[in-house]
Protein backbone atom coordinates (compact mmCIF):
# COMPACT_ATOMS: atom_id res chain seq x y z
CA UNK A 1 0.00 0.00 0.00
CA UNK A 2 1.21 3.45 -0.95
CA UNK A 3 0.07 5.63 1.96
CA UNK A 4 0.26 9.38 1.47
CA UNK A 5 -0.36 11.54 4.54
CA UNK A 6 -0.93 15.26 4.18
CA UNK A 7 -0.08 17.30 7.26
CA UNK A 8 -1.20 20.85 7.94
CA UNK A 9 0.09 23.39 10.43
CA UNK A 10 -2.45 25.47 12.35
CA UNK A 11 -2.13 28.21 14.97
CA UNK A 12 -1.58 26.85 18.47
CA UNK A 13 -4.67 28.01 20.34
CA UNK A 14 -3.01 27.49 23.70
CA UNK A 15 -1.29 30.78 22.90
CA UNK A 16 -3.33 33.95 22.99
CA UNK A 17 -4.52 34.80 19.49
CA UNK A 18 -4.21 38.42 18.37
CA UNK A 19 -6.26 39.92 15.53
CA UNK A 20 -4.16 41.95 13.05
CA UNK A 21 -4.69 45.69 12.58
CA UNK A 22 -6.68 45.04 9.42
CA UNK A 23 -9.19 43.24 11.61
CA UNK A 24 -9.46 40.52 8.99
CA UNK A 25 -6.79 38.00 9.91
CA UNK A 26 -4.63 36.89 12.80
CA UNK A 27 -1.48 38.80 13.61
CA UNK A 28 1.14 36.31 12.46
CA UNK A 29 3.84 37.93 14.55
CA UNK A 30 2.37 36.39 17.71
CA UNK A 31 1.39 33.12 16.12
CA UNK A 32 2.93 29.83 17.14
CA UNK A 33 2.20 27.06 14.69
CA UNK A 34 1.62 23.43 15.56
CA UNK A 35 0.50 20.31 13.75
CA UNK A 36 -3.29 20.11 13.42
CA UNK A 37 -4.41 17.54 16.06
CA UNK A 38 -6.36 15.18 13.74
CA UNK A 39 -3.35 15.20 11.37
CA UNK A 40 -1.20 13.82 14.16
CA UNK A 41 -3.65 10.92 14.42
CA UNK A 42 -3.70 10.52 10.68
CA UNK A 43 0.09 10.07 10.67
CA UNK A 44 -0.23 7.57 13.51
CA UNK A 45 -2.90 5.59 11.63
CA UNK A 46 -0.63 5.51 8.56
CA UNK A 47 2.24 4.11 10.62
CA UNK A 48 -0.04 1.51 12.22
CA UNK A 49 -1.25 0.44 8.75
CA UNK A 50 2.31 0.15 7.48
CA UNK A 51 3.25 -2.06 10.43
CA UNK A 52 0.22 -4.30 9.82
CA UNK A 53 0.18 -4.57 6.05
CA UNK A 54 3.53 -3.28 4.79
CA UNK A 55 3.92 -0.58 2.17
CA UNK A 56 5.34 2.90 2.40
CA UNK A 57 4.32 6.07 4.18
CA UNK A 58 5.01 9.37 2.41
CA UNK A 59 4.36 12.49 4.45
CA UNK A 60 3.64 15.70 2.54
CA UNK A 61 3.22 19.21 3.94
CA UNK A 62 2.99 22.72 2.57
CA UNK A 63 5.66 25.06 3.83
CA UNK A 64 4.87 26.80 7.13
CA UNK A 65 6.73 27.81 10.27
CA UNK A 66 7.94 24.75 12.24
CA UNK A 67 6.98 22.39 9.44
CA UNK A 68 10.53 21.01 9.00
CA UNK A 69 10.52 19.81 12.61
CA UNK A 70 7.16 18.16 12.08
CA UNK A 71 8.42 16.40 8.93
CA UNK A 72 11.65 15.18 10.56
CA UNK A 73 9.61 13.95 13.52
CA UNK A 74 7.39 11.99 11.13
CA UNK A 75 10.50 10.39 9.65
CA UNK A 76 11.81 9.53 13.10
CA UNK A 77 8.47 7.92 13.90
CA UNK A 78 8.76 5.59 10.90
CA UNK A 79 7.65 7.41 7.75
CA UNK A 80 9.65 6.51 4.62
CA UNK A 81 9.71 9.81 2.76
CA UNK A 82 9.07 13.41 3.75
CA UNK A 83 8.10 16.02 1.20
CA UNK A 84 7.62 19.78 1.43
CA UNK A 85 5.77 22.00 -1.02
CA UNK A 86 7.68 25.30 -0.76
CA UNK A 87 5.95 28.68 -0.90
CA UNK A 88 4.30 31.33 1.19
CA UNK A 89 0.87 29.83 1.75
CA UNK A 90 -0.33 32.27 4.42
CA UNK A 91 -4.10 32.68 4.24
CA UNK A 92 -4.62 29.99 1.60
CA UNK A 93 -8.18 28.65 1.70
CA UNK A 94 -9.32 25.03 1.82
CA UNK A 95 -10.40 24.64 -1.83
CA UNK A 96 -7.02 26.00 -2.96
CA UNK A 97 -5.13 23.73 -0.54
CA UNK A 98 -6.95 20.77 -2.08
CA UNK A 99 -5.88 21.98 -5.52
CA UNK A 100 -2.24 22.13 -4.43
CA UNK A 101 -2.37 18.66 -2.86
CA UNK A 102 -4.06 17.24 -5.97
CA UNK A 103 -1.27 18.71 -8.10
CA UNK A 104 1.20 16.81 -5.95
CA UNK A 105 -0.05 13.58 -7.56
CA UNK A 106 0.62 14.88 -11.05
CA UNK A 107 4.14 16.09 -10.26
CA UNK A 108 7.15 14.20 -11.62
CA UNK A 109 7.48 10.67 -10.33
CA UNK A 110 4.34 10.78 -8.17
CA UNK A 111 0.92 9.40 -8.91
CA UNK A 112 -2.36 8.34 -7.44
CA UNK A 113 -1.88 4.62 -8.01
CA UNK A 114 -4.32 1.72 -7.65
CA UNK A 115 -3.01 1.06 -4.13
CA UNK A 116 -2.76 4.66 -2.92
CA UNK A 117 -4.44 5.54 0.37
CA UNK A 118 -4.60 9.28 1.04
CA UNK A 119 -4.99 10.28 4.68
CA UNK A 120 -5.74 13.75 6.04
CA UNK A 121 -7.02 15.06 9.35
CA UNK A 122 -10.81 15.03 9.21
CA UNK A 123 -10.93 18.77 9.83
CA UNK A 124 -8.82 21.68 11.01
CA UNK A 125 -9.69 24.58 13.31
CA UNK A 126 -9.25 27.08 10.47
CA UNK A 127 -11.36 25.26 7.86
CA UNK A 128 -13.64 28.26 7.20
CA UNK A 129 -14.30 27.25 3.59
CA UNK A 130 -14.70 23.56 4.31
CA UNK A 131 -12.58 20.53 5.01
CA UNK A 132 -9.75 19.76 2.60
CA UNK A 133 -10.35 15.99 2.31
CA UNK A 134 -13.73 16.13 0.49
CA UNK A 135 -12.46 18.84 -1.89
CA UNK A 136 -9.39 16.73 -2.63
CA UNK A 137 -11.56 13.69 -3.29
CA UNK A 138 -13.57 15.72 -5.82
CA UNK A 139 -10.50 16.86 -7.73
CA UNK A 140 -8.89 13.41 -7.68
CA UNK A 141 -12.17 11.66 -8.49
CA UNK A 142 -11.47 9.19 -5.68
CA UNK A 143 -14.05 8.14 -3.06
CA UNK A 144 -14.02 9.84 0.33
CA UNK A 145 -15.23 9.32 3.86
CA UNK A 146 -14.52 11.43 6.96
CA UNK A 147 -14.53 11.26 10.77
CA UNK A 148 -12.76 7.90 10.70
CA UNK A 149 -11.16 6.26 13.75
CA UNK A 150 -9.88 2.98 12.35
CA UNK A 151 -8.90 1.37 9.04
CA UNK A 152 -8.24 -2.19 7.93
CA UNK A 153 -7.26 -3.58 4.55
CA UNK A 154 -8.88 -6.59 2.86
CA UNK A 155 -6.94 -9.70 1.87
CA UNK A 156 -6.58 -8.67 -1.79
CA UNK A 157 -5.38 -5.24 -0.71
CA UNK A 158 -7.96 -3.59 -2.93
CA UNK A 159 -10.50 -2.34 -0.40
CA UNK A 160 -10.43 -0.75 3.02
CA UNK A 161 -12.92 -1.15 5.79
CA UNK A 162 -13.25 1.91 8.01
CA UNK A 163 -14.93 2.88 11.27
CA UNK A 164 -16.80 6.19 11.28
CA UNK A 165 -17.96 8.00 14.39
CA UNK A 166 -21.54 9.22 14.59
CA UNK A 167 -22.81 10.43 17.97
CA UNK A 168 -23.49 9.05 21.43
CA UNK A 169 -20.79 6.41 21.05
CA UNK A 170 -22.53 4.98 17.96
CA UNK A 171 -20.19 4.13 15.10
CA UNK A 172 -20.59 2.71 11.62
CA UNK A 173 -18.52 0.39 9.45
CA UNK A 174 -18.06 1.28 5.78
CA UNK A 175 -16.12 -0.20 2.90
CA UNK A 176 -14.48 1.64 0.01
CA UNK A 177 -12.02 0.71 -2.74
CA UNK A 178 -8.48 2.01 -3.13
CA UNK A 179 -7.41 4.57 -4.15
CA UNK A 180 -9.42 6.74 -1.75
CA UNK A 181 -9.23 9.81 0.44
CA UNK A 182 -9.95 9.41 4.16
CA UNK A 183 -10.45 12.07 6.83
CA UNK A 184 -9.06 10.79 10.13
CA UNK A 185 -10.57 11.85 13.44
CA UNK A 186 -8.53 9.61 15.74
CA UNK A 187 -6.20 6.63 15.40
CA UNK A 188 -6.53 3.24 17.03
CA UNK A 189 -3.75 4.27 19.41
CA UNK A 190 -2.51 7.65 20.66
CA UNK A 191 0.27 9.17 18.53
CA UNK A 192 3.58 7.50 19.36
CA UNK A 193 6.28 9.35 21.18
CA UNK A 194 9.69 9.81 19.66
CA UNK A 195 12.66 11.09 21.68
CA UNK A 196 13.94 14.52 20.62
CA UNK A 197 17.46 13.06 20.39
CA UNK A 198 16.30 10.68 17.68
CA UNK A 199 14.70 13.52 15.71
CA UNK A 200 17.89 15.57 16.06
CA UNK A 201 20.10 12.79 14.76
CA UNK A 202 17.77 12.14 11.83
CA UNK A 203 17.87 15.84 10.96
CA UNK A 204 21.63 15.56 10.46
CA UNK A 205 21.43 12.87 7.80
CA UNK A 206 17.95 12.92 6.28
CA UNK A 207 16.72 15.24 3.58
CA UNK A 208 13.33 16.76 2.98
CA UNK A 209 12.32 16.29 -0.66
CA UNK A 210 10.64 19.25 -2.30
CA UNK A 211 7.95 19.40 -4.95
CA UNK A 212 7.25 22.75 -6.60
CA UNK A 213 3.63 23.60 -7.21
CA UNK A 214 2.38 26.97 -8.41
CA UNK A 215 -0.25 28.67 -6.24
CA UNK A 216 -3.66 27.94 -7.79
CA UNK A 217 -5.80 30.83 -8.88
CA UNK A 218 -9.10 30.02 -7.29
CA UNK A 219 -11.09 32.01 -4.79
CA UNK A 220 -13.66 30.60 -2.46
CA UNK A 221 -16.31 33.30 -2.94
CA UNK A 222 -16.31 33.87 0.82
CA UNK A 223 -14.98 37.11 2.32
CA UNK A 224 -13.87 37.71 5.88
CA UNK A 225 -15.32 41.05 6.97
CA UNK A 226 -14.10 41.15 10.54
CA UNK A 227 -12.35 38.89 13.03
CA UNK A 228 -12.79 39.37 16.73
CA UNK A 229 -12.33 37.68 20.07
CA UNK A 230 -15.67 36.56 21.52
CA UNK A 231 -16.70 38.16 24.78
CA UNK A 232 -16.88 35.64 27.56
CA UNK A 233 -20.53 35.20 28.42
CA UNK A 234 -19.32 35.14 32.03
CA UNK A 235 -22.23 33.34 33.53
CA UNK A 236 -20.48 31.46 36.33
CA UNK A 237 -20.36 32.91 39.81
CA UNK A 238 -16.69 32.78 40.72
CA UNK A 239 -15.56 31.24 43.99
CA UNK A 240 -12.41 32.94 45.20
CA UNK A 241 -9.85 32.64 47.98
CA UNK A 242 -7.07 30.34 49.12
CA UNK A 243 -7.36 26.64 48.22
CA UNK A 244 -8.49 25.78 51.76
CA UNK A 245 -11.26 28.39 51.67
CA UNK A 246 -12.31 27.39 48.19
CA UNK A 247 -12.65 23.73 49.11
CA UNK A 248 -14.71 24.69 52.18
CA UNK A 249 -16.99 26.77 49.96
CA UNK A 250 -17.36 23.89 47.50
CA UNK A 251 -18.48 21.64 50.36
CA UNK A 252 -20.99 24.26 51.56
CA UNK A 253 -22.37 24.52 48.05
CA UNK A 254 -22.73 20.75 47.75
CA UNK A 255 -24.58 20.67 51.06
CA UNK A 256 -26.88 23.56 50.14
CA UNK A 257 -27.84 21.87 46.92
CA UNK A 258 -28.46 18.58 48.70
CA UNK A 259 -25.76 16.71 46.79
CA UNK A 260 -23.88 16.14 50.02
CA UNK A 261 -25.91 15.10 53.00
CA UNK A 262 -24.50 15.64 56.53
CA UNK B 1 -35.16 38.64 -5.64
CA UNK B 2 -33.23 35.92 -3.78
CA UNK B 3 -34.13 32.28 -4.29
CA UNK B 4 -35.69 30.02 -1.62
CA UNK B 5 -33.79 28.39 1.24
CA UNK B 6 -33.16 24.63 1.49
CA UNK B 7 -32.39 22.61 4.62
CA UNK B 8 -30.83 19.16 4.61
CA UNK B 9 -32.77 17.48 7.41
CA UNK B 10 -30.66 15.04 9.37
CA UNK B 11 -31.60 11.94 11.31
CA UNK B 12 -29.80 9.00 12.80
CA UNK B 13 -31.44 5.58 13.18
CA UNK B 14 -34.90 7.06 12.65
CA UNK B 15 -34.46 9.82 15.21
CA UNK B 16 -34.50 13.41 13.97
CA UNK B 17 -31.30 15.14 15.01
CA UNK B 18 -31.56 18.34 17.04
CA UNK B 19 -29.55 20.18 14.39
CA UNK B 20 -32.49 19.71 12.02
CA UNK B 21 -34.77 21.77 14.26
CA UNK B 22 -32.04 24.34 14.84
CA UNK B 23 -31.73 24.79 11.08
CA UNK B 24 -35.50 24.91 10.60
CA UNK B 25 -35.78 27.65 13.24
CA UNK B 26 -33.14 29.94 11.78
CA UNK B 27 -34.14 28.99 8.24
CA UNK B 28 -37.75 30.09 8.92
CA UNK B 29 -36.59 33.41 10.34
CA UNK B 30 -34.35 34.10 7.35
CA UNK B 31 -36.99 33.01 4.85
CA UNK B 32 -39.55 35.35 6.41
CA UNK B 33 -37.12 38.27 6.44
CA UNK B 34 -36.10 37.65 2.85
CA UNK B 35 -39.72 36.88 1.84
CA UNK B 36 -38.79 33.56 0.26
CA UNK B 37 -40.02 30.01 0.85
CA UNK B 38 -38.32 27.43 3.04
CA UNK B 39 -37.83 23.87 1.79
CA UNK B 40 -36.34 20.80 3.45
CA UNK B 41 -35.07 17.55 2.06
CA UNK B 42 -34.91 14.18 3.85
CA UNK B 43 -33.11 11.04 2.71
CA UNK B 44 -33.57 7.45 3.85
CA UNK B 45 -36.14 4.72 4.16
CA UNK B 46 -38.04 6.51 6.94
CA UNK B 47 -37.92 9.82 5.12
CA UNK B 48 -41.68 10.16 4.82
CA UNK B 49 -42.50 9.79 8.50
CA UNK B 50 -39.64 12.14 9.35
CA UNK B 51 -40.87 14.70 6.82
CA UNK B 52 -44.20 14.97 8.66
CA UNK B 53 -42.33 16.56 11.59
CA UNK B 54 -40.76 19.30 9.54
CA UNK B 55 -43.82 21.56 9.39
CA UNK B 56 -41.78 24.69 9.96
CA UNK B 57 -40.72 24.41 6.33
CA UNK B 58 -43.25 25.17 3.60
CA UNK B 59 -42.52 21.98 1.73
CA UNK B 60 -40.38 18.89 2.13
CA UNK B 61 -38.71 16.77 -0.54
CA UNK B 62 -38.48 13.12 0.33
CA UNK B 63 -35.92 10.74 -1.14
CA UNK B 64 -37.16 7.39 0.03
CA UNK B 65 -33.99 5.43 -0.50
CA UNK B 66 -32.82 2.87 2.09
CA UNK B 67 -29.27 3.23 0.80
CA UNK B 68 -29.39 6.82 2.02
CA UNK B 69 -30.15 6.31 5.73
CA UNK B 70 -26.62 7.49 6.19
CA UNK B 71 -26.37 9.92 3.31
CA UNK B 72 -23.61 9.09 0.86
CA UNK B 73 -21.70 12.33 0.33
CA UNK B 74 -21.64 11.66 -3.42
CA UNK B 75 -25.31 10.86 -3.95
CA UNK B 76 -26.44 13.60 -1.55
CA UNK B 77 -24.39 16.27 -3.27
CA UNK B 78 -25.63 15.17 -6.70
CA UNK B 79 -29.27 15.38 -5.62
CA UNK B 80 -28.73 18.72 -3.90
CA UNK B 81 -26.89 20.07 -6.91
CA UNK B 82 -29.76 19.28 -9.27
CA UNK B 83 -32.27 20.80 -6.82
CA UNK B 84 -30.16 23.98 -6.65
CA UNK B 85 -30.23 24.14 -10.44
CA UNK B 86 -34.01 23.67 -10.57
CA UNK B 87 -35.04 25.96 -7.72
CA UNK B 88 -32.22 28.49 -7.75
CA UNK B 89 -31.73 28.25 -3.96
CA UNK B 90 -30.00 31.19 -2.33
CA UNK B 91 -28.94 29.31 0.79
CA UNK B 92 -28.53 25.61 1.53
CA UNK B 93 -28.15 24.81 5.24
CA UNK B 94 -26.34 21.62 6.26
CA UNK B 95 -25.56 20.37 9.79
CA UNK B 96 -21.98 20.53 11.02
CA UNK B 97 -22.21 16.99 12.30
CA UNK B 98 -20.35 13.73 11.84
CA UNK B 99 -23.29 12.37 9.82
CA UNK B 100 -23.23 15.18 7.25
CA UNK B 101 -19.48 15.93 7.06
CA UNK B 102 -18.19 16.17 3.54
CA UNK B 103 -21.49 16.91 1.82
CA UNK B 104 -21.01 20.70 1.99
CA UNK B 105 -17.56 20.90 0.37
CA UNK B 106 -18.53 18.32 -2.27
CA UNK B 107 -21.71 20.23 -3.09
CA UNK B 108 -19.74 23.47 -3.20
CA UNK B 109 -17.29 21.92 -5.65
CA UNK B 110 -20.03 20.51 -7.88
CA UNK B 111 -22.43 23.48 -7.79
CA UNK B 112 -19.84 26.25 -7.80
CA UNK B 113 -21.54 27.90 -4.81
CA UNK B 114 -19.24 29.02 -2.00
CA UNK B 115 -19.18 27.18 1.31
CA UNK B 116 -19.09 28.64 4.82
CA UNK B 117 -18.15 26.38 7.72
CA UNK B 118 -18.65 26.62 11.52
CA UNK B 119 -21.56 29.08 11.18
CA UNK B 120 -22.92 30.26 14.54
CA UNK B 121 -25.11 33.17 13.51
CA UNK B 122 -26.90 34.45 10.40
CA UNK B 123 -28.63 37.78 9.83
CA UNK B 124 -30.12 39.87 7.04
CA UNK B 125 -29.11 43.49 6.53
CA UNK B 126 -30.10 45.62 3.54
CA UNK B 127 -31.07 42.52 1.61
CA UNK B 128 -27.64 40.92 2.11
CA UNK B 129 -27.15 37.87 4.29
CA UNK B 130 -24.31 37.98 6.83
CA UNK B 131 -22.76 35.19 8.85
CA UNK B 132 -20.63 34.72 11.96
CA UNK B 133 -18.39 31.68 12.02
CA UNK B 134 -16.23 30.45 14.81
CA UNK B 135 -12.59 29.75 14.10
CA UNK B 136 -9.69 28.24 16.02
CA UNK B 137 -11.91 26.13 18.25
CA UNK B 138 -14.05 29.12 19.23
CA UNK B 139 -11.16 31.39 20.22
CA UNK B 140 -12.01 33.74 17.35
CA UNK B 141 -15.27 34.75 15.74
CA UNK B 142 -15.33 35.93 12.18
CA UNK B 143 -18.02 37.88 10.36
CA UNK B 144 -18.20 36.44 6.88
CA UNK B 145 -19.86 37.71 3.75
CA UNK B 146 -21.02 36.12 0.52
CA UNK B 147 -20.59 38.74 -2.20
CA UNK B 148 -22.84 36.68 -4.48
CA UNK B 149 -25.48 36.41 -1.69
CA UNK B 150 -25.73 32.68 -2.35
CA UNK B 151 -23.98 29.82 -0.65
CA UNK B 152 -23.89 26.54 1.23
CA UNK B 153 -23.79 27.04 4.97
CA UNK B 154 -22.63 24.50 7.52
CA UNK B 155 -24.39 25.18 10.83
CA UNK B 156 -22.40 24.58 13.99
CA UNK B 157 -24.51 22.42 16.35
CA UNK B 158 -25.87 24.25 19.39
CA UNK B 159 -25.86 27.66 17.71
CA UNK B 160 -29.60 28.18 17.34
CA UNK B 161 -32.56 27.29 19.58
CA UNK B 162 -34.19 24.08 18.38
CA UNK B 163 -37.67 24.95 19.71
CA UNK B 164 -38.18 27.51 16.96
CA UNK B 165 -37.90 24.65 14.49
CA UNK B 166 -40.74 22.57 15.92
CA UNK B 167 -44.37 22.80 14.81
CA UNK B 168 -47.49 20.64 14.53
CA UNK B 169 -48.23 22.02 11.09
CA UNK B 170 -48.06 19.47 8.29
CA UNK B 171 -45.80 20.51 5.44
CA UNK B 172 -46.57 19.65 1.83
CA UNK B 173 -44.51 16.64 0.89
CA UNK B 174 -43.12 15.83 -2.52
CA UNK B 175 -41.46 12.51 -3.19
CA UNK B 176 -38.52 12.68 -5.56
CA UNK B 177 -37.98 9.56 -7.56
CA UNK B 178 -34.41 9.45 -8.63
CA UNK B 179 -32.43 7.12 -10.81
CA UNK B 180 -30.46 4.66 -8.71
CA UNK B 181 -26.92 5.86 -8.27
CA UNK B 182 -23.84 3.92 -7.45
CA UNK B 183 -21.65 4.90 -4.57
CA UNK B 184 -18.26 3.39 -3.93
CA UNK B 185 -18.58 4.01 -0.20
CA UNK B 186 -20.73 1.19 1.12
CA UNK B 187 -22.34 1.20 4.55
CA UNK B 188 -21.90 -2.20 6.22
CA UNK B 189 -23.26 -2.00 9.75
CA UNK B 190 -23.71 0.03 12.88
CA UNK B 191 -21.40 -0.62 15.80
CA UNK B 192 -23.30 0.01 19.01
CA UNK B 193 -21.50 1.75 21.88
CA UNK B 194 -19.51 -0.68 23.97
CA UNK B 195 -21.03 -1.11 27.38
CA UNK B 196 -18.46 0.35 29.71
CA UNK B 197 -17.64 -0.61 33.27
CA UNK B 198 -19.86 2.26 34.41
CA UNK B 199 -22.73 3.93 32.63
CA UNK B 200 -21.96 7.64 32.96
CA UNK B 201 -25.44 8.57 31.74
CA UNK B 202 -26.90 7.05 34.92
CA UNK B 203 -24.73 8.81 37.53
CA UNK B 204 -25.94 11.54 39.88
CA UNK B 205 -22.42 12.87 40.29
CA UNK B 206 -19.79 13.11 37.57
CA UNK B 207 -16.23 14.32 38.03
CA UNK B 208 -15.17 15.29 34.55
CA UNK B 209 -11.52 15.54 33.60
CA UNK B 210 -9.94 17.26 30.62
CA UNK B 211 -6.49 17.75 29.18
CA UNK B 212 -5.71 19.80 32.31
CA UNK B 213 -5.32 16.53 34.23
CA UNK B 214 -1.91 16.31 32.46
CA UNK B 215 -1.26 12.58 32.67
CA UNK B 216 -2.86 9.22 33.36
CA UNK B 217 -1.39 8.96 36.86
CA UNK B 218 -3.44 11.93 38.05
CA UNK B 219 -6.72 10.23 37.19
CA UNK B 220 -6.68 8.30 40.47
CA UNK B 221 -7.15 11.63 42.27
CA UNK B 222 -10.31 12.33 40.27
CA UNK B 223 -11.46 8.77 40.93
CA UNK B 224 -10.99 9.17 44.65
CA UNK B 225 -13.05 12.37 44.61
CA UNK B 226 -15.78 10.75 42.53
CA UNK B 227 -15.92 7.76 44.89
CA UNK B 228 -16.32 10.02 47.93
CA UNK B 229 -19.12 11.92 46.19
CA UNK B 230 -20.81 8.69 45.13
CA UNK B 231 -20.26 9.19 41.44
CA UNK B 232 -17.95 8.34 38.57
CA UNK B 233 -15.26 9.91 36.41
CA UNK B 234 -15.99 11.00 32.86
CA UNK B 235 -13.76 12.90 30.45
CA UNK B 236 -13.30 15.12 27.45
CA UNK B 237 -12.12 13.69 24.16
CA UNK B 238 -8.34 14.23 24.50
CA UNK B 239 -8.30 12.08 27.65
CA UNK B 240 -10.07 9.28 25.77
CA UNK B 241 -7.93 9.65 22.62
CA UNK B 242 -4.82 9.33 24.78
CA UNK B 243 -6.19 5.98 25.88
CA UNK B 244 -6.34 7.01 29.55
CA UNK B 245 -10.02 6.13 29.88
CA UNK B 246 -12.36 4.01 27.70
CA UNK B 247 -14.65 5.57 25.08
CA UNK B 248 -17.66 4.80 27.27
CA UNK B 249 -16.51 7.64 29.55
CA UNK B 250 -16.45 10.34 26.87
CA UNK B 251 -18.87 13.24 27.18
CA UNK B 252 -19.85 15.31 24.15
CA UNK B 253 -20.64 15.30 20.49
CA UNK B 254 -19.12 11.93 19.67
CA UNK B 255 -19.50 10.59 23.20
CA UNK B 256 -22.36 10.52 25.68
CA UNK B 257 -24.92 13.10 26.68
CA UNK B 258 -25.13 13.28 30.46
CA UNK B 259 -27.43 15.06 32.92
CA UNK B 260 -26.09 14.37 36.42
CA UNK B 261 -27.15 16.41 39.46
CA UNK B 262 -23.54 17.55 39.86
CA UNK B 263 -21.01 17.97 37.06
CA UNK B 264 -17.64 18.88 38.52
CA UNK B 265 -15.38 19.82 35.64
CA UNK B 266 -11.60 19.75 36.14
CA UNK B 267 -9.27 21.18 33.49
CA UNK B 268 -11.82 21.08 30.66
CA UNK B 269 -11.86 24.13 28.38
CA UNK B 270 -15.54 23.80 27.44
CA UNK B 271 -15.33 23.41 23.66
CA UNK B 272 -18.78 23.34 22.01
CA UNK B 273 -18.33 19.64 21.15
CA UNK B 274 -17.90 18.90 24.85
CA UNK B 275 -20.59 21.29 26.11
CA UNK B 276 -23.14 19.68 23.79
CA UNK B 277 -23.00 16.58 25.98
CA UNK B 278 -23.21 18.16 29.46
CA UNK B 279 -24.98 21.52 29.28
CA UNK B 280 -28.21 20.20 30.80
CA UNK B 281 -26.55 18.94 33.99
CA UNK B 282 -28.04 20.15 37.28
CA UNK B 283 -25.21 21.94 39.07
CA UNK B 284 -22.14 22.64 36.99
CA UNK B 285 -18.98 23.60 38.82
CA UNK B 286 -15.80 24.19 36.85
CA UNK B 287 -12.16 24.51 37.85
CA UNK B 288 -9.84 25.95 35.23
CA UNK B 289 -6.66 28.03 35.33
CA UNK B 290 -7.80 30.16 32.39
CA UNK B 291 -10.23 32.93 33.43
CA UNK B 292 -11.50 33.12 29.84
CA UNK B 293 -12.17 29.39 29.46
CA UNK B 294 -15.57 28.97 27.78
CA UNK B 295 -16.56 26.39 30.40
CA UNK B 296 -17.21 29.34 32.71
CA UNK B 297 -20.08 30.47 30.56
CA UNK B 298 -21.79 27.11 30.96
CA UNK B 299 -21.02 26.54 34.64
CA UNK B 300 -23.07 28.12 37.42
CA UNK B 301 -19.99 28.22 39.65
CA UNK B 302 -16.41 28.69 38.58
CA UNK B 303 -13.04 28.50 40.25
CA UNK B 304 -10.13 30.05 38.44
CA UNK B 305 -7.29 28.01 39.92
CA UNK B 306 -4.97 25.07 39.44
CA UNK B 307 -6.97 21.92 39.97
CA UNK B 308 -4.01 20.32 41.73
CA UNK B 309 -4.18 23.05 44.39
CA UNK B 310 -7.89 22.62 44.99
CA UNK B 311 -8.70 18.93 44.72
CA UNK B 312 -6.29 17.45 47.34
CA UNK B 313 -7.53 19.71 50.19
CA UNK B 314 -11.11 19.15 49.01
CA UNK B 315 -10.63 15.39 49.25
CA UNK B 316 -9.07 15.76 52.70
CA UNK B 317 -11.98 17.87 53.94
CA UNK B 318 -14.58 15.52 52.51
CA UNK B 319 -12.92 12.56 54.24
CA UNK B 320 -13.21 14.11 57.68
C1 LIG C 1 -16.01 16.04 15.17
C2 LIG C 1 -15.54 16.34 16.56
C3 LIG C 1 -16.11 15.66 17.63
C4 LIG C 1 -15.69 15.95 18.92
N1 LIG C 1 -16.29 15.29 19.94
C5 LIG C 1 -15.94 15.60 21.20
C6 LIG C 1 -16.58 14.96 22.31
O1 LIG C 1 -17.47 14.11 22.16
N2 LIG C 1 -16.19 15.30 23.54
C7 LIG C 1 -15.22 16.23 23.79
O2 LIG C 1 -14.92 16.50 24.96
N3 LIG C 1 -14.59 16.82 22.77
C8 LIG C 1 -14.92 16.53 21.48
N4 LIG C 1 -14.25 17.12 20.47
C9 LIG C 1 -13.02 17.91 20.77
C10 LIG C 1 -13.29 19.31 21.24
O3 LIG C 1 -13.34 20.16 20.12
C11 LIG C 1 -12.14 19.81 22.13
O4 LIG C 1 -10.93 19.70 21.44
C12 LIG C 1 -12.03 19.05 23.44
O5 LIG C 1 -13.27 18.99 24.10
C13 LIG C 1 -11.02 19.74 24.33
O6 LIG C 1 -10.79 18.97 25.47
P1 LIG C 1 -10.21 19.62 26.79
O7 LIG C 1 -11.10 20.71 27.25
O8 LIG C 1 -9.95 18.53 27.74
O9 LIG C 1 -8.79 20.16 26.34
P2 LIG C 1 -8.29 21.64 26.10
O10 LIG C 1 -9.18 22.37 25.20
O11 LIG C 1 -6.86 21.52 25.79
O12 LIG C 1 -8.46 22.32 27.53
C14 LIG C 1 -7.72 22.02 28.66
C15 LIG C 1 -8.13 23.04 29.71
O13 LIG C 1 -7.51 22.73 30.94
C16 LIG C 1 -7.10 23.93 31.57
N5 LIG C 1 -6.02 23.54 32.48
C17 LIG C 1 -4.77 23.13 32.16
N6 LIG C 1 -4.09 22.82 33.27
C18 LIG C 1 -4.92 23.03 34.31
C19 LIG C 1 -4.80 22.87 35.74
N7 LIG C 1 -3.67 22.42 36.29
N8 LIG C 1 -5.85 23.18 36.49
C20 LIG C 1 -7.02 23.64 35.95
N9 LIG C 1 -7.19 23.79 34.63
C21 LIG C 1 -6.17 23.49 33.81
C22 LIG C 1 -6.70 24.83 30.44
O14 LIG C 1 -6.80 26.19 30.85
C23 LIG C 1 -7.71 24.46 29.36
O15 LIG C 1 -8.84 25.30 29.42
C24 LIG C 1 -14.67 16.88 19.16
C25 LIG C 1 -14.11 17.56 18.10
C26 LIG C 1 -14.54 17.30 16.82
C27 LIG C 1 -13.90 18.08 15.72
Amino acid sequence: MDIVVFLKMVPDVVEELVVADTGKSLDTQFLRMKLNDPDDYSLEEALILKEKYGGTVTVVAMEAAEVDDVLFTALAKGADRIVKIPGDWTGIQAPAIAKVLASYFSSAGRQLGPDTLVLLGSQAIDDLEGEVAPYLSEILGAPYIGVITGISLDAEKKKVSVIKEFAGGLRGEFELPLPCVIGIQAAEKPPRYVPVAKVRSIMKTAKIETVDIAPPEITSGVTIEKMFIPEAAGKAKMIEGEPEQISAQIIDLLKETGILRR
Amino acid sequence: MPGPILILAEHLKGEIADITFEMLGIGRKLADELKVTLHSIVFGKEAESIAANLGVSDSVFVVNNPQMDIPSTDIASNILKSLIEQKNYSLVLIGGTNVSTGIGPKLSFRSGLPFINFCRNIWVKDGMVGFTSQLFGGKILSDVGLPGNRGIICIYPGSFPSNAGKSDKKPSIETLSLPAEETKVVFKQYIEPEAGDVDITKQDVLVSIGRGISNADNISMAEELAAILGGAVCASRPVIDQGWLPLSRQVGKSGMTVKPKLYLSLGVSGAPEHVEGMKDSGLILAINTDPNAPIFSVAQYGICADLFDIIPPLIEKLKT
